[in-house]
Formats: C-alpha cells, structure tokens, sequence
C-alpha cells in the first residue's frame, strides 16, 4: 500500500465510513497515520465528527477551517506536511463527485507517481453509479476534474441500516466489472464487521472489516457495539 | 421495486421530476444545494429548464410566473432564502397559482448557521407574507416520505390552485437512506382552463392577478379563499401515532425530532416508562382533534414537545390540547441536535421520575 491514499467518490458511496475505517485500520500497525479531511463540498457527516475517535488512537486528524463547520471550507494548510514528509502515512477524504475532487488538482504537481493510491468508492446502490456504464462515467469525470488517474476500486456497496450481504455482493459483481473495464485492481471490499463472515467466502480480493462510524442522530445510542 | 439508496436533496429534486415538474429557479445555499444541482443537470435531459435566478425574489417571481403559464414549476431554498420568498408566497396565494415550494430548514435567525433547525414553523404555518391566506406544509421524516410527499405535492397544488410547502430540517435533506420509488395515488386534478397559455383568438384573455380595486370584490375573493382552506383542512390533514395507546407520556415532535423520539421511546420503554409519539405530516393544517383525542387519554400524564427551535409547533400543541394536559418542551436552536437519552431526560422530568 502506497504512503499516501486518497479517497474518492460519488456521493453517499461511503467515502468518509471507508476513509475514517482505513485510517483507524492502519493506524493499528503503522506510526504518523494522519487523516487529512478535504472535502469542500459537504456540510453534514464529515469526517472531523470522528477526530476525537481517530486522536485517541493516535491518528493526526487536519481538518479544514472553522473546525470543518464552516458554510465554506478551506483547505487547512497544514495538509501539506502529508506531501512534504514521507513519514506520515496519509488518508485523504475528498468531497464527493468530481466537483468535490476538483480540491486534488492543486496538489497534483505535488504527488509524486508510485506515492499515492486514488481510490474510486463504489456503491452499487446509488441510482447514478448502478451499472458499470455510469460508475465508468463517474471514475472519469474524477479523472479529469483532479488531474489525476484513480489506481484503484474499492467496493463500498451499502443500504444504510438496510445493508444486507447479498447487497454487499451485488456491489462486488459491480466492483469487478469496473475492473475489468478499466484494468484497475480492486483494492477493498469494505463490509460492516457482522457480515464479513457471510461473505468472506463468496468474494475475492481483501476485505477491510468496517464499523460504523457516521451516524444520524437518533442512532447514537443504539449502534455503538458496532 | 429494488431500493436505492439516496440523499435526501436528490430524492426531493427527482420526486419533483417524476410528478412532471420540467421547471425549477432558485438561489443556492446550503444544506439545500444538491437539489438545485440535481436538477441542473437532470432537467435539460427531459426537455426543461432549471435557472439559477439572481436572487430568491427574483425565483419566486418566476415561479409565479411559470406556475400561471399552467407548468409545472418548483423552488427550493433554505430558511433566509426562504424569508426572501415570502412577498411571493402571498402573491401566489392570492392569484391562487400552484407550485411547490421546499425549505430544507437550518439554524436562524438571520444567516444562523448550516446546521439543521425546525426555526422557521412559524413562517411555514402563519406566514410571512401579507393577508389572510393559508397553504399547505408537509414535513416529511424520512427520505422516503419526502420522495412521497414532494410528489403529491404537485398534485395537491393543482387542485387547490394554490402552493404548496414541504419543510424538513437539513438533516434529512443530507442524509442518506434506502428508498423505492413508487407511484403516488391518482387524483383527479381539474383542467387549467385560468392558465395563460394564449387565447388564440377564441376566447378573452386569462389575467392572473392579486389586485382587486373594488373592497367588495376582494372581501368576496377573501371568502371564497377561506372555503378553499377549509377544504384543506377537512381533507389533507395527515399524522402518525407510534405507541400512543395508553401511554403515560405524549412526545408530539416532527422531522429528525420524531426520530430521535422514536429512539427515547425505546430508551424509555428499557425503564418501564410508556411513551407515544404524535407526529404531524401537515404542520398546516395541523391535525389538533386527532392530538387532542391522543392526550386526552386518562393513561397520559404529560405531552412533551420536541422541536428543533425554542419552541414554535407548542403553541399549536396548546391550542389543540385546550388546557386538557400539561404541556412541557424540550428543544435546541441553531443547529444543535438534542440526543435521545437528553429527549428521554426531559419525559422523565415531566411526569416527576
């Protein structure tokens, strides 16, 4: 796995649960995680909600201006040291679409190539990444507004509380007709930690088990064994 | 039909194209955008047109416009756009023009903040445009109802002539659930024989207006827009009751409120304490016989009321309740999301636990 990986995606593909899951994941055998949140595009469910959770572990959490509550988020300077210091291993969160990605274009002279993995999130059940067509269409238009080329799939395929493993295995089918579209490796299947079992077998590639994270308000107190 | 999963401003805009709305103008601002934006890209696929307009006045005044050419035509805003929108509000009323109008509520007053709020039920229900007139407000809870709910919508609009709101904390406008779309009950809607679509010389022109010289005339208009109300209230009332047999404390809250309700119930049920939600659909009209019936059961001690405001829909609780039960609120402003437990906290305080 590269220093540097940069999560991308549609919206509600559940880039923030995968980036916040994948940092916490290897900050348990890696020293100076930092997550760094760019997303300029979102007001509600980010990735700072988290930072007490990832700072407890030891993660650096940069987040952007105002403590990331702001109507306009700017990029937190302080970003730049993932780039500059090859001894953070870095998770970027990217706003979401390629209006969201449109952030990674300034730093686009910076990454140096074999340093960084973009990764597309995938969710096969949002209505405009269902079919490999659309979500093609998507992982371009990314391309194109970040000046950079995606390196790897991540099958993120979910229903909210609704998820069951058929859901998860739909979304591996979606996952690797992209692939085979496109010749890039599918990097992860994230799947919620009680239906890992139901699927490990049925999958190929690397699961990372998630937990959720993101939560609406009234679901606080009652998924916190998850 | 296999579910989907969908964030709440996007399911609002394609429910607006599913009912046939090929127009929309609005301002953006946020947590409302992706409407907009769903629809920027959406409608000139089907022949429509979306407008970014100058300004909310400017919107509204289209909408008008458009909604008196017989189309079907929506805005959307969150609550200072919506404030800006109010002069048109009452001129549709009066001019009686259909059109839907959606606020995707965040913290006041003034700009206030992103976060999400219930601040703005009194200007949804009492209005803050001028004159005697009323039109409807849906609060949908979930993205599904606000699929739903936006869709009849359209339907309710044109057969009252009048607007329509759909109101929802920006909360539900961000989320994300799993939805199906599904086709809404036919209504039979009458013909637009008032719209101007041109006379083609074979009739007198339509003139849509909100004037009348005349006291007598505009007493008269007056009169018969009260009927219309009336109408309003006798058949689109609509409310949910959880659990509400028996119970010993009455939560009445909407939106994210009656979920995170929902969740104290649970919270509160673990301590053997029975707790019901009432939960209005329409804030207007609101739904005060079907609440006073629930509150004045002999099992409830106390109805608590749960907004995200500092309290707005507790007045309409204390007008349907007629002094019948104590009434306490628990409640945040400007964007601060009260937890179940804190929710549950304040039914205990009420009945003495």
């Amino acid at each position: 796995m590269k220093r540097i990986q940069i999560i991308t995606g549609h919206y509600g593909s559940g880039k923030t649960e995968y980036a916040v899951n994948l940092a916490l994941h290897l900050a348990e055998t890696t020293e100076n995680v930092a997550l760094a949140d760019l997303d300029i595009v979102n007001p509600y469910f980010r990735s700072y909600e988290q930072a007490k959770r990832m700072e407890d572990a030891g993660i650096r959490v940069i987040v952007t201006s105002c403590g990331g509550v702001a109507d306009i988020p700017a990029i937190n300077p302080e970003v730049m040291s993932i780039f500059q210091q090859e001894k953070w291993t870095g998770v970027l969160d990217v706003g979401g679409d390629p209006i969201g990605a449109r952030v990674l274009a300034r730093f686009a002279h910076m990454l140096k190539a074999g340093e960084y993995d973009l990764l597309f999130v995938l969710n096969a059940n949002r209505p405009e990444t269902k079919d490999v067509d659309s979500a093609l269409q998507y992982m371009q238009a990314i391309e194109a507004e970040s000046r950079l080329k995606v390196t790897g799939i991540v099958n993120n395929t979910h229903l909210c509380r609704e998820t069951t493993p058929e859901e998860i295995l739909k979304g591996a089918g979606l996952a690797q007709q992209l692939s085979e579209r496109t010749g890039l490796p599918v990097v992860h299947h994230g799947v919620q930690r009680k239906f890992v079992d139901d699927v490990k077998d049925k999958i190929t590639g690397e699961i990372l088990p998630m937990n959720i994270y993101m939560k609406k308000p009234w679901e606080i107190e009652f998924y916190e064994e998850e | 039909m296999e579910k989907e999963l969908w964030k709440g401003n996007e399911a609002v805009a394609e429910a607006a194209i599913r009912a046939g709305c090929k127009y929309f103008f609005g301002y953006p601002i946020t947590p409302q955008n992706e409407i907009p934006e769903y629809l920027s890209y959406h409608l000139p696929k089907i022949g429509g047109c979306f407008l970014q307009a100058e300004s909310e006045v400017a919107a509204i005044n289209m909408i008008y416009g458009a909604a008196g050419c017989g189309v079907r035509v929506m805005t959307s805003s969150s609550s200072p756009g919506i404030s800006l929108k109010q002069e048109g509000i009452t001129y549709m009323c009066g001019a009686e023009l259909p059109a839907v109008i959606v606020n995707m509520m965040r913290g006041g007053p003034g700009l206030g903040t992103i976060q999400p709020a219930q601040g703005d039920y009194f200007q949804a229900t009492r209005g803050g445009g001028n004159g005697d007139y009323r039109h409807l407000v849906y609060a949908p809870a979930t993205i599904q109802e606000a699929a739903d709910y936006v869709q009849m919508a359209f339907d309710v609009a044109d057969l009252y002539r009048n607007p329509v709101m759909v109101v929802a904390d920006g909360m539900i406008g961000q989320m994300m659930e799993a939805i199906e779309w599904r086709e809404m009950p036919k209504r039979e809607l009458p013909e637009k024989t008032w719209a101007t679509t041109g006379t083609k010389g074979e009739r007198k022109p339509n003139v849509i207006n909100s004037l009348y010289i005349d006291p007598n005339l505009c007493a008269e208009h007056n009169e018969r827009l009260a009927a219309k109300y009336k109408a309003m209230e006798e058949n689109e009332t609509r409310w949910e009751e959880v659990n509400t047999e028996n119970c010993e404390v009455l939560f009445v809250a909407y939106g994210t409120p009656s979920r995170i309700t929902k969740a104290a119930i649970k919270l509160l049920e673990k301590e053997g304490i029975k707790a019901g939600l009432f939960r209005p659909i329409t804030l207007w009209p609101y739904p005060s016989k079907q609440l006073k019936a629930a509150a004045s059961q002999e099992s409830v001690k106390a109805v608590v009321d749960f907004e995200l405001s500092m309290g707005q829909m507790i007045d309409d609780v204390k007008i349907a309740l007629e002094g019948c039960r104590p009434v306490t609120f628990v409640g945040k402003a400007g964007g601060v999301v009260p937890t179940p437990a804190e929710v549950a906290a304040a039914a205990k305080a009420a009945i003495g636990r």
